[in-house]
């Protein structure tokens, strides 16, 4: 079911992103002791693509009695107090150094991730300067549309959805000031609405929401949905690791205070295998994986490709040697 | 569960027509002949403009000189950038020049050294190729010595396994090499180029730059024409000419009292050094093929070569003798020359036996330098001066910041340095590559090419290089401008370090070379 990603795709992805940032040093095992005490989120993002047989889709996801949400724009794996908590700093969306200083850190590193494996899932040329010309792509989870307004600029037809009114409102504020990015379709509304619309998108991209949702294998069902046959979607987290609580909740939420506190909350985040299983049951194929390492000191942020994962220990393989698993081998090495 | 759905494709629509019309075009003005007039009608048609609709930029390039038109020629190069809009303003009538400068004519006085890491940028952007058919002049030794007669310096390219250690060019062969350049990669260059001067520069409001508020007043209720939406974000250029350009980036490129620096209203540090630049060119009777630099009381004295005879003399000195130098006649003038360049102020340096030993024990550590044999040599006689003598004044300037929203200073709007090493423009050019390298950079990403945090990775990367550069030049500055005995010792045993130490010696050269960022061994 999984498939592996040819070790020189992985390698291209890894020196793409250092190139980036020329002077980060690649942090690895024997530098993690001594810099411990660095506040470092870890993140883990995830591409796939749904595999030749296209998932069943319009009479799909099942659904669990907690879309029933009385009011609000709540449905289905929605949470509530998650939509509460968002609305109440949406205004800070775009400032760079406010409440979600960390996205905006990463944005650049996980853009360049999606746009290399996005050209290399539907064969654009990356040399392009609007490489998505013509795809119909969703940011699951928009927020202030801090990835939506790149995603357009790289000539992507963007629908952006967000379930909190006041991000879409400043969103679509924000990107009505730029003619390039005043197309993109803001609408508050939730993943499955759009698939009882039956709305189908060449990409799916759901970047750090899967962490607050209610039910996230529906909500991974729900994603498959949205992505036509051979599309592919793209889904990112925080890692459920030590390394992750110390730094993107005890470092960015109480030391830093970047991030009101209870933004993320331990027993929801997801690890790797989690996601890879909850997709794979969502009927998507995981493809690429890579893991992200920000350090709030030197502010850069580190594409960790899976090929690093084989350093350690490469002869320890579960369950047949996916990347994933290897990856996991390795960030317990981390 | 559907009329619960709030969408905003209603506003959306309203501005797209405006959106095709300025962004859909993947080259709206470079490419397809007819691209240029007739699209800027039809975007006055479309949005319905009362007044001739200004136009839009990606990025606003103010001024036209060398460090500007080689970000523009880097800009237009890249795959990724060259869909830009880019416009340069400049009223400099040399903009209008498109064929290559005879080399037979007596060259310009305003002459730069380029390093060869400026020399790889060029050929990188595909500008070196015009440079060599204009006239250039390579050089790869250079002597260094003082007016105490206690040491000297000679370095050779070989050192460091090099052709050359750089190339004396004319100011005005860089410009034209760069404008032929970028019209090889537009057809309509005269429509980026505006000969006319910046006359005032608005930046977007405060409230933009610190992100929207989601205030009730907000223009997409309010029903405010979208075009006007989209321009109370960029930034507005009035022209001298009456014309007005909105720009998403603007680059100040406008030298060292940079107008667009003083506008954004960007501090700098600094302070002038009592002393003056004379420039000239002179003639010899036989071809010069080496770079000299004469450490004098009052300042520097350097003697480049420029071909066909040719060299370009920038002597540093007092304001008053910089006076008397430019108005006393040509005869005498050369005379001071050659005076200057030998036996006047003190004697030739020598060798002494330490030297051997020093050698010797550096040698043990990697190869000996090519050029640690070489003997002292006197440079070539002036025979006369052929060209006006131009006197400026020097100074070190480095400004705060190099980038705010939507703006970013490069070359000497952002730093000038003391002209000793020939550095000033190398540096221009450093930053004009990490500049375009880094909008490259955020168009792949999708970033707004104004965006601060994309442009705070150019300042990052050059401001440490820069500083650098003119902290080492203004010590080398300092440390000659003091004839105080024990002082003079430590320049000459600096100068026999560096002539007889080779792994230092090797690090001096990469390090004026462009090759290395750093002034200690890296």
């Amino acid at each position: 079911m999984l498939r592996r990603v040819p070790p020189s795709l992985r390698r291209g992805l890894l020196s793409s992103a250092s190139t980036h940032y020329g002077g980060a040093q690649i942090l690895n095992s024997s530098h993690s002791p001594s810099k411990s005490l660095l506040p470092q989120w870890r993140r883990r993002a995830s591409v796939a693509s749904t595999s030749a047989p296209p998932p069943p889709r319009p009479p799909s996801p099942p659904r669990g009695p907690s879309r029933s949400g009385g009011g609000g724009p709540t449905v289905s794996s929605l949470n509530p107090a998650e939509v509460a908590k968002f609305a109440a700093i949406a205004e800070t969306w775009w400032d760079a150094s406010g409440p979600f200083k960390p996205l905006h850190l990463m944005n650049p590193t996980r853009l360049s991730f999606i746009r290399s494996t996005l050209c290399r899932h539907f064969r654009r040329d990356p040399y392009s300067s609007k490489p998505l010309e013509g795809l119909k792509v969703i940011d699951v989870g928009c927020g202030g549309g801090i990835l939506s307004e790149p995603l357009a600029r790289m000539g992507a037809t963007v629908t952006a959805i967000d379930a909190v009114e006041k991000n879409i409102k400043i969103a679509s504020i924000h990107a009505a000031s730029d003619p390039t990015t005043a197309s993109i379709e803001y609408c508050c509304t939730t993943a499955e609405a759009l698939v009882k619309e039956k709305r189908l998108f060449d990409a799916v991209i759901s970047l750090e929401v899967i962490e607050h949702v209610a039910n996230p294998l529906e909500f991974c069902e729900s994603l498959s949905a949205l992505t036509v046959p051979n599309g592919a979607t793209v889904v990112s987290t925080i890692n459920r690791s030590m390394r992750a609580y110390a730094t993107a909740i005890v470092a960015a939420e109480y030391i830093l205070r970047w991030l009101p506190r209870g933004t993320h909350e331990w027993s929801k985040l997801v690890t790797p295998e989690e996601l890879s299983l909850m997709l794979q049951k969502a009927s998507i194929s995981v493809e690429e994986m890579a893991g992200f390492v920000y350090n709030p000191l030197s502010g850069h942020v580190i594409v960790l490709g899976p090929l690093e994962g084989t350093r350690g220990r490469a002869g320890i393989r579960i369950g047949g040697g996916t990347p994933t698993l290897k990856y996991t081998r390795w960030q317990a090495i981390f | 569960m559907l009329s619960r759905r709030r969408c905003f494709t209603a506003a959306a629509n309203r501005i797209r027509p405006l959106a095709r019309a300025f962004c859909d075009a993947p080259a709206p003005r470079a490419d397809a002949a007819p691209g240029g007039a007739p699209g800027s009608q039809d975007r006055t048609q479309e949005v319905g403009g009362v007044k001739a609709a200004p136009d839009v930029l990606d990025v606003a390039i103010v001024g036209g000189g060398m460090v500007g038109l080689a970000v523009a020629c880097a800009l237009s190069n890249m795959p990724l950038t060259k869909h830009l809009r880019v416009a340069i303003i400049d009223s400099n009538p040399a903009l209008k020049s498109r064929n290559h400068l005879t080399k037979n004519s007596i060259p310009d006085s305003r002459v730069s050294t380029v390093t060869p890491a400026t020399i790889s940028f060029f050929k990188d952007i595909g500008a070196w190729e015009h440079v060599q058919q204009q006239r250039h002049a390579f050089f790869g030794k250079m002597q260094v010595w003082d007016y105490t007669g206690l040491g000297y310096t000679r370095y050779n390219a070989r050192d460091v396994g090099k052709e050359y250690l750089g190339c004396v060019v004319e100011n005005k062969v860089l410009c034209n090499s760069l404008l032929l350049r970028f019209q090889e990669e537009l057809d309509d260059i005269e429509s980026v180029i505006y000969p006319t001067r910046l006359v005032s520069l608005t930046f977007p409001s405060i409230s933009k730059q610190a992100g929207m508020k989601p205030t009730s007043s907000e223009p997409l209720s309010a029903g405010h024409a979208t075009e006007e939406l989209h321009r109370s974000n960029l930034v507005k250029l009035d022209l001298s000419d009456g014309r007005t350009l909105y720009s998403k980036l603007v680059i100040g490129a406008d030298g060292s009292k940079s107008n667009v620096r003083q506008i954004a209203g960007i501090k700098t540090t600094g302070w002038n050094y009592p002393q003056s630049a004379i420039i000239c060119t002179v003639e010899h009777v036989v071809e010069n093929d080496c770079a000299w630099q004469r450490f004098l009381p009052s300042g520097p004295i350097a003697l480049l070569p420029i071909g066909n005879n040719f060299s370009n003399i920038v002597w540093t000195m007092s304001p008053e003798e910089s006076l008397r130098h430019k108005s006393m006649s040509p005869e005498e003038f050369v005379k001071s020359v050659n005076h200057a360049l030998d036996f006047g102020y003190g004697p030739h340096p020598r060798s002494s036996a330490l030297d051997h030993y020093m050698e010797k024990f550096f040698s043990g550590i990697g190869n000996t330098a090519a050029s640690t044999k070489e003997c002292f040599e006197v440079p070539p006689k002036a025979t006369g001066v052929v060209s006006e003598r131009m006197a400026f004044p020097l100074s070190l300037m480095h400004s705060h910041d190099y980038v705010s929203k939507r703006l970013a200073l490069v070359g000497d709007a952002a730093h000038t340095v003391h002209p000793l090493a020939g550095q000033g423009v190398n540096l221009g050019f450093g930053d004009a590559a990490a500049l375009a390298k880094v909008i490259a950079e955020g168009v792949s990403v999708g970033s707004d090419v104004g965006d601060l945090t994309l442009l705070q990775r150019y300042e990052k990367d050059r401001k440490a290089a820069n500083v650098a550069m003119a902290a080492v030049l203004d010590g080398f500055q300092k440390m000659y401008s003091v004839d105080f005995g024990p002082l003079n010792v430590v320049r000459a045993a600096a100068f026999h370090g560096a002539q007889y130490i080779s792994p230092l010696k090797r690090n001096i050269i990469s390090y004026a070379m462009g090759d290395t960022k750093w002034p200690i061994f890296s």
